[in-house]
């Protein structure tokens, strides 16, 4: 019974999160509308960590498996990444590898920083 | 019977969670990192379509089932997020100098690239938002002229090589601190990296949770002026 609740309550925000897409021209999708909404609610007591958290974990727990549909549609585009197959695969492994590097080192850099200005 | 496997409501669904199941069985089997279920299962999955001559489409519809909770499982990411409020307010200055660093390389690679190899303009656009959410980066590439099916199979292609390699990485180049490894990977490999680093520990699975909404924000603010860099 629980379940339907918790899963009642995210896919409120999930709506909630499509409509504010529909309204507001920004280039945001409506999942990191609700993602926000559903953050805000929690922080603010509106939404308690125990009336979501089971749901979400599940749907967390599952996430890679949401992606097969999606890349399963890689076979749709043979002939056109036949033609763009190098630029494709840097992009993918070198230029992956780059960002996330950037990414972790620039983060870690200030908070160490920060760290031996407070000693 | 023909009729189950084009019309039907479920095979779809079926065919997609046996083919995951399955990778997740083989990766026990083998214990290897590249037998990744999502990379296993989507292969299964290629080759059962092919074999069997049934169109994308036909599966893409009766798979709607699965890839509908995308929605759901994304505002999720709001729960893990949550509890590790601490971490992110503490760290807030750091997290978004990482994110957006991640960014920059990101773009700026691509556009590198993009002049290295001359690529096509619809090509290179289709790069541009790689390393970000499909919902964000397929909408970016379809506004700016892109191929959105090409950048949905690039991001996807992304996370998955983002997921088996993000640990190798953050040894490599020396990224200790738990929020630096989930600021990396969810900047580089969206919900699919997420997955990996929510596995690293609670820390990096809410920092990578939160890199995939700034990333994904930043890079669609982003794209549009890169467009104009490009050859």
């Amino acid at each position: 019974m629980s379940y339907i609740f918790q899963f009642l309550r995210i896919l409120v925000f999930c709506f909630l999160g499509e409509i504010l897409h529909a309204l507001l021209p920004l280039p945001i999708p409506a999942s990191i509308y609700g993602l926000a909404l559903l953050l805000a609610a929690l922080k603010a007591g509106a939404v308690k960590l125990e009336q979501v958290k089971d749901a979400a974990g599940f749907l967390i727990a599952v996430f890679p498996l949401l992606f097969v549909p999606g890349a399963a549609g890689i076979m749709e585009l043979g002939p056109l990444l036949a033609e763009v197959w190098l630029p494709v695969v840097l992009a993918v492994a070198l230029v992956t590898v780059l960002v996330m590097a950037a990414a972790g080192r620039v983060t870690q850099a200030v908070i160490r920083r920060k760290e031996a200005r407070h000693g | 019977m023909a009729e189950l496997l084009t019309q039907g409501a479920v095979w779809g669904t079926l065919l997609t969670i046996g083919a995951f199941a399955l990778g997740t069985l083989l990766q026990k089997k083998t214990g290897r990192a590249w037998c990744n279920p999502l990379l296993l299962g989507s292969l299964f999955v290629i080759l059962f379509l092919r074999l069997c001559r049934i169109p994308y489409p036909d599966y893409q519809a009766s798979a709607g089932l699965v890839s509908g909770l995308l929605l759901p499982a994304t505002v999720s990411l709001a729960v893990p997020l949550y509890e590790q409020w601490e971490a992110l307010r503490k760290n807030t200055a750091a997290i978004l100098s990482g994110i957006v660093a991640g960014a920059v390389v990101s773009i700026g690679a691509v556009l590198l690239l993009a002049w290295a190899f001359r690529t096509d303009r619809a090509a290179a656009v289709s790069l541009l938002p790689k390393s970000v959410t499909t919902a964000i980066g397929a909408d970016v590439s379809a506004e700016l002229g892109g191929i959105p099916a090409l950048t949905t199979a690039v991001i996807i292609l992304t996370g998955i090589f983002g997921n088996l390699t993000a640990q190798t990485v953050c040894r490599c180049f020396r990224i200790t601190d738990p929020v630096a490894r989930g600021v990396g990977i969810g900047s580089a490999a969206h919900a699919i990296g997420t997955a990996r680093a929510m596995e690293l520990g609670p820390v990096e699975g809410a920092m990578s949770s939160l890199s995939i909404a700034v990333a994904g924000v930043l890079t669609a603010l982003l794209c549009p002026l890169a467009v104009r860099l490009l050859p």
